[in-house]
Parts: structure tokens; C-alpha cells; sequence
């Protein structure tokens, strides 16, 4: 018989502390998981720790495709429906970074263990937490590792599984270690941005008003800050890293702005990335020095109502569990998942600090009501009941 | 003598890739009805004892019950050690609350050997708590071929220490002690010791029948007089050893290091004076031996090293007469 949503609200305690029993095999994952260094575009290994732990556990359909995304299907009961539970593998930490984890009685420490090390072992852990509770669902489950997700990754892996997934999805849950309470279930509208001065060879530097690359982007940069945004729907522009020249005295040659714009309002990224190609090809115009523009990634905003049947299970269950719902948009897997009609949401799992430094932290504790909120969901959209009407 | 350890090294060294079938292991075991028990002993672990103990726990008693039991021996903590490994569930003990009667000594082989007493497995498994990059690897490559091969009784850990080589060739060597002082005593009076890549590694697993039969000094001398010990009564056939890759831990002072040194020394001493060698020495051998590894391939390299000795320059004739000196003659 079908659980009424106030049935699965009231299992929600009683799943909390019955899941201390898998703490070590969770936080083990989380901790083997964590050690092994992926950063974007190097996920090899991890993938492989990761469908190994699906074949022990019996799973179905495992494979790792072109992207090199890990997947493996947990099958239903009557299998009419498809629920994708996604985590992504890639980490910002390269490759020489100690990834060793430290664990104390209430904390672990290292490099991505929160992002995303602890939302990886939850998706291998799932099928021994289901079987432990005594859950099975009447949907499939598809477990996926998506790969390429950060920075240039640009949701690589993700963006391939979509293209080229053949099942039907009723819904997806994106799962991140940190910060519990999380509740995304829009797609920011967001542009990553370069632009690149260079100085051609024959350029006169002894002429009046003649000046180097940095100087120019200076004056790009300055030109952009006067863009006028609007506060609501937020807007933002972060200019994330510049490098340019090589000493105090030399002419700079060249110079390079990495920026990202993120906005909530629809429209404002195309309109935006209109306006800063127009204040390049001037300055470029005015300056003689080569100026390039290129978007390294773009997505566009969207996503599902506050009252969306997903949206309002899952503020219910975090009401269940004390935890006070943060609501902010996604710029990761949760905007391909929406761009594409997939009602989705995406969800933290425990308390954290100090995330993408080498101290990031996670605290134990709350994993379990994270765990517990994740299983209610999965029994909600199971159930139908996060269907829309 | 070559062959005999080059033999040895084929069929005793193993590679813990080899053992990847955690499972196999687990069946294997139960077959032959074996109970196995894990000891870590600990002395202000606490940065690294959480995570041994949930590896541990999780990979080789839940997902595979490989360890029956296993405990924290502790000796006398001062930071949250043994708080932290019962939080992850552990049996914790004070040595000095094992077998009280016999009193408490302080020291790391204490710890090991009243293991022998509180643990009930046939077989014990020794790690350090002191190890970063702590795996299942570290008890399923030392346990394996004790479990797969009733002749083994006694199965050490090495590892490769990372150090540039841009060939395929690589030296395996042991720790700073082990190639100063370990390798070139066993050369000279235990040379199919040799063999072992590194004897003082704080990983080994051991037959319950070896261990009650041994003593056990409380310091540095431990891993030696084990090795020593077993290799007397059981021969080098007894003997196995496992490439466990790296051991991430934190490194000695070359201070500390003299210190373990003069603790080995002794041992190593008392082991000749109880073996009546001091006054009939063997003939000195002036081969020494090291490894190298290509692949998991060990073979033994052998440098012959003759320690010549001159006279004193007054007994050639020629000098006395250049210099025009005679030789005094001592009374």
C-alpha cells in the first residue's frame, strides 16, 4: 500500500537514528572517497571506486559512459518510474594536494569532503541504507557520479548523461555533502566570461597615450563596473581572478580577466554578455590591442515554483527536521536537470566549513536527519505525491 | 644462499593488489575455521585513530567480516585517543589494566603482547595507529597469506617509499635504521634475514602459536627480536612479506631515530649472547645485501664489501729506510 506523505513525515525520526548503524560504512566512503584526488576532467579513479562499490552491492546497469560518468540502476518493484539521485565527482583540489582525511569524534577534515566527497558516499551507501530500513521502492533509482561538473568542466558529465539517457525521469535529486537544510530548485542564469588583451608586435608603444595590457584591461573592467544592474532580481558580477605582465617596469604584453555573472532574472545574462562584447570591440577599437572575448560557460535561468509539489514536500520535511530551509539557486547539475523539464531539486546533507579550502569540514552529527531528508523525498516522489496536479 | 632467498622472495613476497578479493579471503578463512583479531596499539593517536577505526570497521568487519575482533591497546594516552576510538565503537584497553598481576611496563611491545592475552583470534594482526593514508589493504595484504598458507607464521609489511627513479628500476629500500644499521648486522650474521625488504615495519600479522611461544622486549627491539626469535625456531620459511605501495606517516628525527637505534642494538646483542654466538662468531661474511624492484618483482642485489687492512707504516722496510726508523718492539 501506497505511504500518505504524513506517514513518510512521521518515519523521518525514527529513520534518523536508525541510521547511526551505517555511520562507518557511510563514513568510510566518504573518507576512501575523499582520498582520491579528482580534480575536473581527472575523475578516472574515483569513478572506478565508485562502480565498484555498485557491483558489491548487486546493482544493475553499471557502466561508465564517454563522459566518464559512473551509473548503476537500483531496481524498483513495478519499474514504470525512473528517479535520478546525482552527486558530482569532480573536485577543485589538483592533483598534488594532500587529500589525506582526519576524523575526530564529531568531525572529518580534508580537502572536498564536504564537496562533494560526503554526497558521493551517500549515493554508494544508499542501497545499504534502503536495505537496512527496509525500503524499496516501486521506481528505479538511477545512482549517477557526474563528472566535469566544476568550472570549465562546465556540467560536462551531466550534460552528456541528458543528451544520451534513453529512460524516462520522473524526477532528479542532486545531492551535496554541504549545507544541510539546502533547497535549490532554480537554475541561476549564469555566464562565465575571459577576456584576453594582447598587445600586437608592431604596436608603437612610444606614441602619445600609448599604454600596456593592463592598463586596458583596467579600463574594460571599469567599463563593465558601470554597467547599471538592478538589485532585484539579484544580479552579480564577480571578477573572480586577473593576470596580467611580468615586473614593475616592463610593458605588459598581455593581461587576462576571468569573471561570472550570475543572475536570477531572465534574460539579464544574454543581455549582459551583449553589453560586455560591445565595451570590448570599442575598447579594442580605440586602443589598437587585441581583445578577445570568450565565454568559457553559460547557462539560463529557470526553474520550478515555490509551490511546486517537489519544492513543498521537501520544506516539509526539513520542517520535520528542525532545519531551517535555505533557498538559493543552483548553477551545478540541478540547471541542466531543469533546462531539460526534469522537476528537480538539490539538497545538502550536514553542517560544513571552510568549503574548497584544504580544512573543509563536515560534522557527523547531522548527516543522519540529512540521510533521513533524503530518503522522505525519494519515498514522496515514489509515491506520486510530488507529482503535479 | 642466493638461491635460497632469491626462492624465498619468489614465493614469499607478495603485493597486496594480489589479494583484492576481500571476499575469497573471507571464505578461505572460514573454511579452515580461523579467528582472526586486529590490535592497534596507541600512545596520543588522536588525529589518526578515527579514521583507522572506521575503515577498519566498516570494510573488514561489516562489508566483509574478515576480523572477528579488534582493540585499541592503549598506554596511557594524554590526548583524546581512546575517546575517540569508542566513539567509532572500538574496544578500548590500558595496557596496565591487562593481566595486572604481572605488573605494567611502559612501551609499544607491552601493548603487543598483552594483545596476546585480551585477544582470542588464531591469528593477530599489529597496525600502527600513526598511518595517514590509512586502507583495508594494510590488514588484507598482511593477513592473506597466513590465511591462504599454513606454513606462514609470521607476514610483514613493506613499502615502497617514494623516491625518484626514472627508469623502471627502482631501489626498495627500508626505513633510515633499517639501512644503516638493520641491514648491514643481518648481512654479517643472519644473511637470508636480509631478505625481509623491511624488518621493522609496525605492520605484521602472526600465528597465536608463534606469539605465546616468543619474548617480547617492551621498546624499540620488538620487530627485531621477533624476527630473530622466528627465524631461529621456524627458519626463513615461516616468514612472509607484503607490498603494501605507501605508508604516509609522520617522520622521526635523526635524534630519535639514535635512540631507537641503541634500543635495536641491545636487543640484537642479547640475542646473540643468548644464542651463544658472542664467543664463536661466524665467519664474517662481506657480502651485503640490498634490494631492488622492478614491477612487484624483487631481486637481491649483492655488493661484495672487503674491509682490507694495512699495516702500520713502521713495518715496511722501505719506509724505515727512507726515513731511516726502526721498528720499536713492544714489550
Amino acid at each position: 500500500m501506497a505511504m500518505t506523505f504524513e506517514s513518510i513525515l512521521a518515519s523521518i525520526h525514527p529513520n534518523r537514528e536508525a541510521l547511526s548503524s551505517v555511520r562507518e560504512l557511510l563514513l568510510a566512503n566518504a573518507m576512501m572517497i575523499g582520498e582520491i584526488p579528482a580534480p575536473t576532467g581527472h575523475e578516472a579513479e574515483r569513478i572506478t571506486f565508485i562502480t565498484n562499490r555498485f557491483t558489491e552491492d548487486g546493482l544493475q546497469n553499471i557502466s561508465i559512459d564517454e563522459a566518464g560518468n559512473g551509473m548503476a540502476i537500483l531496481p524498483g518493484k513495478s519499474p514504470q518510474k525512473n528517479i535520478l539521485v546525482c552527486a558530482h565527482v569532480d573536485t577543485v583540489f589538483h592533483q598534488s594536494v594532500d587529500h589525506a582525511m582526519s576524523v575526530t569524534g564529531t568531525t572529518i577534515m580534508g580537502p572536498g569532503i564536504g564537496d562533494n566527497s560526503l554526497g558521493l558516499a551517500s549515493l554508494v551507501t544508499l542501497p545499504e541504507i534502503l536495505k537496512r530500513l527496509g525500503i524499496r521502492f516501486d521506481s528505479n533509482i538511477i545512482l549517477l557520479g557526474c563528472t566535469r561538473s566544476l568550472g570549465r568542466g562546465d556540467l560536462g558529465g551531466i550534460r552528456f548523461f541528458l543528451d544520451n539517457n534513453k529512460l524516462p525521469l520522473q524526477a532528479g535529486i542532486s545531492v551535496e555533502g554541504i549545507q544541510l537544510g539546502r533547497l535549490s530548485y532554480t537554475g541561476i542564469g549564469m555566464l562565465r566570461g575571459e577576456i584576453s588583451v594582447s598587445m600586437p608586435s608592431a604596436y608603437d608603444w612610444a606614441r602619445f597615450g600609448a599604454s600596456g595590457s593592463v592598463a586596458i584591461l583596467t579600463k574594460v573592467i571599469q567599463r563593465i563596473m558601470e554597467i547599471p544592474i538592478s538589485s532585484q532580481p539579484p544580479t552579480q558580477i564577480i571578477f573572480g581572478s586577473i593576470n596580467g605582465g611580468t615586473s614593475f617596469g616592463t610593458r605588459p604584453t598581455s593581461a587576462n580577466l576571468r569573471f561570472e555573472i550570475r543572475s536570477e532574472k531572465e534574460g539579464m545574462i544574454t543581455e549582459l554578455k551583449e553589453r560586455i562584447i560591445d565595451i570590448t570591440e570599442e575598447t579594442e577599437n580605440l586602443s589598437e590591442a587585441e581583445i578577445e572575448f570568450s565565454v568559457v560557460a553559460e547557462r539560463q535561468t529557470g526553474g520550478l515554483g515555490y509551490g511546486h509539489p517537489i519544492v513543498r514536500s521537501m520544506r516539509k520535511i526539513l520542517e520535520t527536521l528542525e532545519v531551517k530551509p535555505r533557498v538559493e539557486p543552483s548553477v551545478g547539475e540541478l540547471s541542466q536537470l531543469i533546462e531539460r523539464g526534469i522537476p528537480s531539486i538539490t539538497l545538502g546533507l550536514t553542517r560544513g566549513e571552510n568549503k574548497n579550502e584544504f580544512n573543509e569540514s563536515i560534522d557527523i552529527r547531522p548527516i543522519f536527519g540529512g540521510l533521513a531528508q533524503l530518503i522522505a523525498l525519494l519515498q514522496s516522489i515514489d509515491g506520486g505525491l510530488c507529482d503535479e496536479q | 644462499m642466493s638461491s635460497k632467498i632469491d626462492k624465498w622472495l619468489e614465493t614469499n613476497t607478495f603485493h597486496h593488489g594480489e589479494f583484492w578479493d576481500i571476499l575469497k579471503l573471507v571464505e578461505e578463512k572460514e573454511k579452515k575455521g580461523l579467528k582472526i583479531s586486529l590490535c592497534i596499539p596507541t600512545l596520543n593517536e588522536e588525529k589518526t585513530i578515527g579514521k583507522e577505526i572506521v575503515i577498519f570497521k566498516s570494510e573488514l568487519m561489516e562489508r566483509y567480516p574478515l576480523i572477528d575482533e579488534f582493540a585499541v591497546i592503549d598506554s596511557g594516552s594524554e590526548d583524546k585517543t581512546l575517546q575517540v576510538a569508542a566513539s567509532f565503537g572500538a574496544d578500548t584497553y590500558l595496557a596496565a589494566d591487562i593481566l595486572p598481576e604481572v605488573g605494567d611496563k611502559r612501551g609499544k611491545g607491552e601493548n603487543l603482547w598483552k594483545a596476546i592475552y585480551q585477544l582470542k583470534g588464531d591469528i593477530i594482526i599489529y597496525v600502527d595507529a600513526d598511518i595517514k593514508n590509512i586502507h583495508p589493504r594494510f590488514v588484507t595484504g598482511i593477513v592473506a597469506p597466513l590465511i591462504n598458507n599454513d606454513t606462514i607464521k609470521y607476514c610483514k609489511a613493506f613499502y615502497d617509499r617514494p623516491m625518484a627513479y626514472s627508469t623502471g628500476i627502482r631501489s626498495s629500500g627500508g626505513g633510515r635504521v633499517t639501512e644503516i644499521l638493520i641491514r648491514p648486522l643481518f648481512s654479517l650474521f643472519f644473511p637470508e634475514l636480509t631478505s625481509l625488504i623491511q624488518p621493522l615495519s609496525g605492520e605484521f600479522a602472526v600465528r597465536r602459536e608463534v606469539l605465546e611461544k616468543i619474548p617480547f622486549p617492551i621498546g624499540y627491539g620488538v620487530e627485531t627480536a621477533h624476527i630473530l626469535d622466528v627465524y631461529r625456531e621456524w627458519g626463513l620459511e615461516a616468514f612472509a612479506q607484503c607490498d603494501l605501495d605507501q605508508r604516509i606517516h609522520r617522520n622521526q628525527s635523526t635524534n630519535a631515530l639514535g635512540k631507537m637505534s641503541f634500543g635495536i642494538l641491545q636487543t640484537f646483542l642479547n640475542r646473540l649472547k643468548s644464542y651463544g654466538m658472542v664467543d664463536k662468531l661466524p665467519e664474517m661474511a662481506t657480502i651485503y645485501r640490498q634490494f631492488q624492484a622492478e614491477g612487484n618483482r624483487y631481486e637481491q642485489l649483492t655488493r661484495e664489501i672487503v674491509e682490507y687492512e694495512r699495516p702500520p707504516m713502521i713495518t715496511i722496510p722501505a719506509y724505515r729506510e727512507k726515513f731511516g726508523r726502526s721498528e720499536t718492539k713492544k714489550d
